[in-house]
């Protein structure tokens, strides 16, 4: 840090020291850096949860393990469901970047579905868990499966809820500047808990079954 | 360094307690001058650690106060140079200054976090007085309950409640234990703390060198009768603790799981009690969180998880290992609690304490640059010891 | 075993009933009654002088930063009044209670009553200074109109004031928790705490916690992405770069906060079993978790006064930061370090004796970067030509004081010695000697610093000389006896004492309190006799210490859109710096200014969750399903309003500097 503070009389001409010809920032211009951040604090809390199922999830409390109670195919099928999930959003950006406000909502519709029935499939691993006894309280084990699973499963939950909300957005107002952002917003949190959800099949569902 | 440690220890003291005697005189520190070898060692190292870094913390204070009022704004004399900001010289010093320290001090604590460990079984009663081989520490079961303290002397088969005797220079083993919630077992006159956890076993290693009525207590906040959560503490000649001990013997009273499920019950300002006799593997029992009849063991239930759980067939076994999760020790299950585990059936599954004591691992053949091994006779160490008895 | 058993619950109203009125303890009903009147009274004045619509329209729904950042600091004040009551009752009945005498507190009061200090000190007051100080600043120092979110801004002010609505409602409905304000389980679980008073502690800060991670996401994409042209992250002033730290600190720690939390809420609630004693639950799990956030947020506290005493050191001595560059790297070592420390806060746990050392260590690298700190303001004070305006003064005393209070912290990081001074009364006076030697005086610095910024007038002096004294020298009374106290083995939290030989030294830590309390009056007073004398104490110029960086080019209090025109940055000291080089003002040529809109959905969704919290904590299920619902309903109505900003005209602009360049000609004449 060695610079040198000119006498006020060796000032040259050129230099500015205010921006007379600024143009606003464009709106929302950082909204995609925010949204990131947020993404990563998600993130942590994910990282918090997934930690306490590595710490806990061998607690079963003489009770049921992984093996007695989790059903591979059902949750491949599910785990489908909620790639095929991204893979339309995909469809639905890109229909978004040619500008057909249809398109795009026939796509999120589609997303929307795929991410219903993976609500649904989950929704029926749990009542049937829970129909047999293997509930939360059973063991730490089952908390931190419900916990984690569920809370995953919440996010998708809103994430529909604000997929649906977007595209009445459409409807309204088309792909404006501010849809379009908030496409790419949901895009990012639709896509990030699609990188979960790789997490808890691998972490709870595969290696809970070879446990 | 940790042969210097007691010397500079000393001399740090002496400085301490010169520039300190007109604010504390009378006062009793008992951290810094404890009656047992482990705490005194660690009243030592706070006075180490506290003149290394008084070696950077006075001239920074000093330069702070001189630098303050020679560049006060009055004082037109003073050199003013409103650009300089940068000295790579300096820059350095005032990066590697606080760097030395630190590097001294880690050695420092490196060394006696692993010969300070509360784990680690005693090598010496005293600088100087290594342990014979074949002296076995005297055992102590410690169990936190609300909100009193158990003792339980396995070898001698005897309990007390709220006072805990122990002979002087013969080393002491604790295993630490709680029925319901986090307490810290500590007796600042004896050794470090350590926390009492439920379901779960600490250890601690300590030694008294003087005799004397001392105090324990809980260190860690544990509900509303914390504050009366205290215990006498008395340091007996070998005499004295095989008459205290007989003194309890015959005073009859027993502690078997009936009456120790009574004891945990809440209560506070609990005066002394002694039993003569006491349950075999009661701490065992606490510890596993099966001290009730029926109750599954922590260690059952960990080796059946272990296997893989109790499968499906398992869910309903909720009775047998209910705890505390829906009332607190000692109080009847509210609502709630009897709802859930009273709608499932009850099947006991195998329940015994068959587990052997566990012996601690053998840390006594540390060593490290400048450790001396445990038991070497020190000759700075021996002076400590020599020094006058302590008020107690 | 607790006083007041689980109350039965009722379909209507959950466990709320007439019994959860305090009525049976005569100091909550004459403090309701004190707080009742006092509350009236403002409430009649606000409506007798119609500033019902002024306040709605003009502050609380506001997204101007500098409004926010002035709500933020009032909210900390005045939590920092209840703060501090628990501190002088706690003292009170330390300095009673030997002897047999069971004091003037029961214990289910007493234990409430040290739990709310901790929490209330640390979230409602030191969380809301710092983060209304770096809202207030921030955008100034980097030449930046508002932040990035304004909306989220005015948010998150909302939740975290709901936060603490929700704390303080616990004082005169319920209880609040008895448990330390970390609420260890298995106390804080629902065996031993079945009260409403845990479910008040976690939904408090569960509301407050969202508005705290969402202002930091917010303060770091400020930083990041609204910096003037020509500021490289070089060129930041110290203050933006630690709140930039701090802030990252925040999002990287308060979401551990959040999910740990939310587990010991399914504990209670659901019957979970994370932090249960049987079923394979772990409460050691809580405690790592709780300190994973807890250590860090010791710095998120700390570094943006770091960066305080940065500015005030460097303004006050008319020079030059000493080793600016150095200064970053430590800001940055000390973010990093802090997340591999939390364990230095549990040694007495069992860990094996590598696993402490390697805390321990860790913590003490921590000191070299802070040590180097303490340097570079010390050598920017050598050859510099020290003004002592009282931020000045605030800042040698947080010198003095802080190194002794960093050394007693290193010291508490060796483990043997930790294992006979943890939880005692040397660690309360350690961490109460870097909270209020660094935190607190650093608010005090920046509180006389800036203020002339923010209403246009100096505070003060001779109040603020009262109150420095009585605070230094109260504080030194209050903490030196704790620190012997702790090394007499006594530990903290206790209602009761045996032994008389340490009332003494409560006693004198009492009077200690009462200097302060003397100190906090002075500061009170200071503020009503500044306003009273404004028209004396008025800046003019809007730069009255000669200050370096941006925040003092613009005129004070700013306007609402900051700077007519953005400044262009050429050196570190950008002020500074366009002062030395003549830069002239500009004058004319003005344009239209983008500004976002003020709105009103902040207030409605913090005091919808409010209302979901307090449902929450008494069992109301309908109404906090009903709430929920009306949370999200409104949230989703918020996206649906796409006019969220709005222009000011030239026009308007060219008025308001004119008018302040006929100021600047006035003050110049």
């Amino acid at each position: 840090m060695s610079t040198t503070t000119l006498a006020p009389a060796a000032a040259p001409e050129e230099l500015r020291f205010y921006d007379l010809d600024e143009h606003p920032h464009p709106e929302g211009h950082s909204t995609m850096l925010g949204f990131w951040i947020y993404l990563m604090s998600d993130c942590l809390i994910f990282a918090i949860l997934f930690a306490c199922y590595a710490v806990l999830g061998g607690n079963y409390a003489a009770g049921p393990a992984p093996k007695d109670l989790f059903e591979l195919p059902l949750v491949a099928l599910n785990t489908a469901m909620l790639l095929f999930s991204s893979i339309t959003y995909g469809f639905a950006v890109l229909q978004m970047q040619q500008g057909k406000v249809r398109g795009t909502q026939l796509w999120l519709a589609i997303t929307g579905l795929f991410g219903l029935a993976f609500l649904g499939i989950e929704l029926s691993e749990f009542h049937h868990l829970i129909e047999i006894g293997a509930t939360p309280q059973r063991s730490a084990f089952l908390s931190a499966f419900f916990t984690l699973v569920g809370t995953h499963g919440l996010h998708v939950t809103f994430g529909t809820v604000w997929l649906v909300t977007l595209m009445v957005q459409l409807g309204r107002h088309g792909l404006i500047a501010a849809n379009k952002r908030r496409i790419m917003c949901l895009s990012m949190f639709w896509h990030f808990l699609d990188v979960v959800w790789i997490g808890v099949f691998t972490i709870v569902y595969l290696m809970g079954m070879l446990r | 360094m940790p042969s210097i440690a007691p010397r500079l220890a000393r001399r740090f003291r002496l400085i301490l307690a010169a520039a300190a005697i007109p604010f504390l005189a009378g006062c009793n520190m008992v951290v810094l001058d404890p009656a047992g070898d482990v705490a005194r060692q660690q009243g030592n190292l706070i006075l180490v650690s506290t003149g290394l870094m008084l070696l950077i913390i006075v001239p920074v204070m000093a330069l702070t106060i001189l630098f303050a009022w020679r560049y006060r704004a009055a004082n037109r004399q003073a050199t003013y140079r409103p650009d300089w900001d940068h000295s790579t010289q300096l820059e350095l010093v005032i990066w590697a200054a606080p760097l030395l320290i630190i590097i001294c001090l880690g050695a420092v604590t490196w060394v006696a976090t692993h010969l300070l460990d509360p784990y680690r079984p005693l090598a010496r009663t005293a600088p100087g007085q290594a342990i014979a081989a074949e002296t076995q520490p005297i055992d102590v079961q410690v169990v936190a309950l609300d909100w009193k303290w158990l003792f339980i002397y396995p070898e001698q088969g005897i309990a007390t409640v709220n006072e805990l005797a122990l002979p002087v220079n013969h080393p002491v083993r604790f295993r630490i234990s709680a029925s319901s919630v986090m307490n810290s077992f500590y007796i600042p006159a004896l050794a470090g703390q350590i926390y009492a956890m439920p379901g779960m076993e600490t250890k601690l290693h300590g030694v008294f060198n003087e005799t004397g009525q001392y105090t324990g207590f809980s260190a860690n906040y544990s509900g509303a009768g914390f504050s009366d959560m205290r215990f006498a503490v008395k340091s007996l000649s070998d005499a004295g603790f095989a008459q205290w001990v007989a003194e309890t013997k015959a005073g009859g009273g027993t502690l078997d799981r009936a009456a120790y499920l009574k004891l945990e019950k809440p209560s506070e300002k609990v005066p002394v009690q002694r039993f003569a006799s006491v349950e075999p593997q009661l701490f065992d029992a606490v510890v596993n969180l099966c001290v009730e009849p029926g109750k599954m063991c922590m260690h059952d239930m960990m080796s059946i998880d272990a296997a893989g759980g109790a499968g499906i067939a398992g869910i309903r076994n909720v009775r047998s290992l209910t705890y505390d999760k829906f009332a607190a020790r000692g109080t009847e299950p509210g609502y709630w609690g009897k709802r859930y585990v009273g709608a499932l059936c009850s099947s006991p599954l195998l329940a015994q304490d068959d587990r052997p004591d566990a012996t601690p691992v053998d840390l006594a053949p540390l060593t490290g640059a400048g450790l001396p091994s445990p038991g070497e006779p020190d000759s700075a160490a021996v002076a400590l010891a020599s020094r006058p008895a302590p008020r107690s | 075993m607790t006083p007041h058993p689980a109350p039965e619950t009722g379909p209507f109203l959950g466990r709320l009933s007439l019994d959860a009125l305090p009525l049976h303890e005569p100091i909550l009903v004459v403090t309701f009654i004190a707080v009742a009147i006092g509350g009236l009274a403002i409430i009649a004045a606000i409506t007798r002088y119609r500033l019902w619509g002024y306040l709605w329209k003009e502050w609380f729904t506001t997204i101007d930063h500098k409004r926010i950042g002035i709500m933020y600091m009032i909210l900390g004040l005045v939590m920092f009044l209840r703060g501090f009551s628990d501190a002088i009752m706690m003292r009170l009945q330390q300095a009673m209670a030997f002897g047999g005498s069971e004091g003037y507190l029961p214990a289910h009061h007493y234990d409430q009553v040290f739990t709310a200090h901790g929490v209330i000190m640390i979230f409602f007051v030191a969380m809301p200074f710092i983060t209304g100080l770096m809202n207030y600043v921030v955008p100034l120092q980097i030449g930046a109109r508002d932040v990035s979110f304004p909306f989220l801004n005015n948010f998150s002010f909302w939740m975290t004031t709901a936060g603490a609505v929700l704390c303080m409602i616990s004082l005169f409905v319920g209880e609040f928790a008895q448990t330390g304000w970390l609420a260890y389980p298995p106390l804080s679980g629902i065996a031993y705490s079945p009260n409403v008073g845990v479910d008040y502690y976690i939904w408090s800060l569960q509301i407050a916690g969202v508005g705290t991670t969402l202002s930091g996401i917010n303060l770091i994409v400020t930083i990041l992405k609204l910096r003037a042209p020509g500021m490289g992250l070089m060129k930041m002033p110290v203050f933006t770069w630690t709140s930039l730290c701090a802030n990252i600190l925040i999002v990287a720690s308060f979401p551990v906060l959040t999910a740990c939390l939310a587990l010991l809420s399914l504990d209670r609630y659901v019957g979970t079993n994370f932090f249960t004693n049987d079923f394979g639950g772990s409460a050691m799990m809580y405690v790592n978790l709780i300190w994973i956030w807890g250590h860090p947020e010791v710095y998120i506290l700390i570094l943006p006064l770091f960066g305080v005493f940065s500015e005030v050191t460097s303004t006050f001595s008319g020079k030059k930061l000493f080793g600016y560059t150095s200064m970053v790297y430590a800001t940055v070592c000390i973010t990093i370090l802090s997340y591999i420390v939390w364990l230095h806060h549990f040694f007495t746990m069992g860990s094996g004796a590598s696993v402490n050392s390697f805390f321990g260590i860790t913590t003490m690298v921590i000191s070299i970067p802070t040590g180097a700190k303490l340097f570079n303001w010390l050598f920017t004070m050598y050859r510099g030509r020290i003004r002592f305006e009282l931020p000045m003064m605030w800042t040698v005393a947080f010198m003095l004081t802080f190194v002794v209070g960093g050394m007693t912290g290193v010291l508490l990081a060796v483990p043997p010695a930790d294992f006979v001074l943890h939880n005692s009364l040397f660690l309360i006076a350690h961490f109460h000697n870097v909270i209020i030697g660094g935190v607190l005086f650093g608010l005090f610095a920046a509180i006389n610093y800036w203020w002339p910024k923010a209403f246009g007038f100096k505070l003060d002096v001779f109040w603020g000389k009262v109150s420095f004294w009585c605070w230094v020298v109260g504080f030194w009374l209050a903490f030196m006896p704790l620190y012997i106290l702790g090394l007499m083995g006594v530990t903290r939290r206790m209602r009761v004492f045996d032994d008389p030989g340490l009332q003494i030294w409560f006693v004198i830590a009492g009077i200690g309190a009462a200097v302060i309390a003397v100190g906090i009056a002075a500061m009170l007073v200071q503020f009503a006799v500044s306003i009273w004398k404004r028209d004396q104490l008025r800046d003019e110029s809007g730069d009255p210490w000669g200050g370096r960086t941006l925040e003092w080019a613009t005129s004070s209090p700013p306007p609402v859109y900051n700077f007519a025109f953005t400044p262009v940055i050429h050196d570190l000291d950008a002020w500074h710096d366009m002062k030395a080089r003549g830069a002239a003002r500009p004058t004319s040529g003005f344009r239209d200014i983008h500004m976002p809109a003020n709105t009103g959905a902040g207030v409605i969704l913090a005091g919808i969750s409010l209302v979901m919290g307090f449902a929450l904590v008494w069992h109301i299920w309908w109404l906090a399903g009903l709430s929920f619902v009306a949370l999200v309903a409104t949230a989703i109505g918020h996206t649906f309003n796409y006019k969220r900003d709005y222009d000011i005209p030239a026009a308007a602009i060219a008025e308001v500097e004119d008018a302040r360049t006929r100021q600047l000609a006035a003050a110049g004449a």
